[in-house]
């Protein structure tokens, strides 16, 4: 009797913890929008920028409010401490997100003309999620900021 | 002909770094909702910005369908001579817009 209950007692416990990690697989699943970009595609397009540059961490500053009420609409502004002259100036800032449907978000492409890099624009942002913005100086090195976000409303994903 | 909105300072003394804001009417119906049948909704967004400062290019963006609706983008320049500031969008389906102002550069 008592090496049944034993028994049985492994078997729910084993029917737990599949159907735990089924209900975590569905979960995920569901979080994950069809599609949807995922750390290691953000990995990919970031990559698809810098090559295989080295990705500092500095210089830039990507400003957005860390807790966000409507993800359809959220400010956004990347600035790089930068001279903006001939020889030392930012060529191009990249934004890039982990969990929209698609990594990339904007790309610019800026020149000693510039004066000044900073660029500033109203994103979607359909989860709570990390924020990477990349900048490319006319020396050839990349660098980037990072910024966790909370998103409470998503931008709709859902039927129009 | 979407509606487009610049923003730039009428005077600047020379060297001065400006501020160009702009902003453009458009969903930017990024391809990913369904519509009330199910079916995805297709893809219709701004994909560029050109922005030339006397017919030199000083600014271009790539947009992607995580730009919110009605593009506004806000970036800077030196003020080097009076001239024309043009701003060119082009976009999904054929989507072609421009828009240009003056500045006077003392």
């Amino acid at each position: 009797m008592t090496r049944a209950d034993g028994m049985s007692q492994r078997t729910r416990r084993r029917f737990l913890a599949e159907t735990a990690a089924l209900a975590g697989a569905a979960g995920l699943g569901l979080a994950s929008h069809p599609a949807g970009a995922t750390p290691a595609s953000m990995q990919a397009a970031i990559r698809n920028v810098t090559g295989e540059a080295k990705l500092n961490k500095g210089k830039v500053k990507l400003d957005v409010p860390a807790l966000i009420e409507n993800g359809n609409a959220v400010p956004l502004t990347v600035s790089c401490e930068s001279p903006m002259t001939q020889e030392d100036h930012v060529k191009a800032i990249h934004v890039f997100t982990e969990k929209n449907p698609q990594p990339n978000v904007i790309g610019v492409h800026l020149g000693p003309r510039a004066g000044r890099a900073s660029v500033s624009t109203r994103i979607r942002l359909a989860d709570t999620q990390k924020i990477v913005a990349v900048a490319q100086l006319s020396d050839g090195s990349f660098w980037s900021d990072e910024v966790e976000v909370i998103v409470t409303l998503a931008a709709c994903l859902e039927g129009a | 002909m979407a509606r487009a909105l610049i923003n730039v300072p009428a005077k600047a003394k020379r060297g001065e770094v400006i501020e160009i804001k702009t902003m453009i009417s458009h969903t930017m119906e990024t391809g990913f909702r369904p519509d009330s049948s199910g079916r995805p909704i297709p893809r219709d967004i701004i994909s560029e910005l050109v922005c030339k400062y006397n017919g030199e290019e000083i600014f271009r963006a790539e947009l992607f369908p995580a730009i919110a609706a009605n593009p506004f983008l806000t970036f800077f320049t030196v003020a080097t001579e009076s001239g024309t500031l043009s701003f060119e969008w082009t976009g999904d389906n054929g989507f072609s817009a421009s828009e240009s102002v003056n500045i006077t550069v003392e």
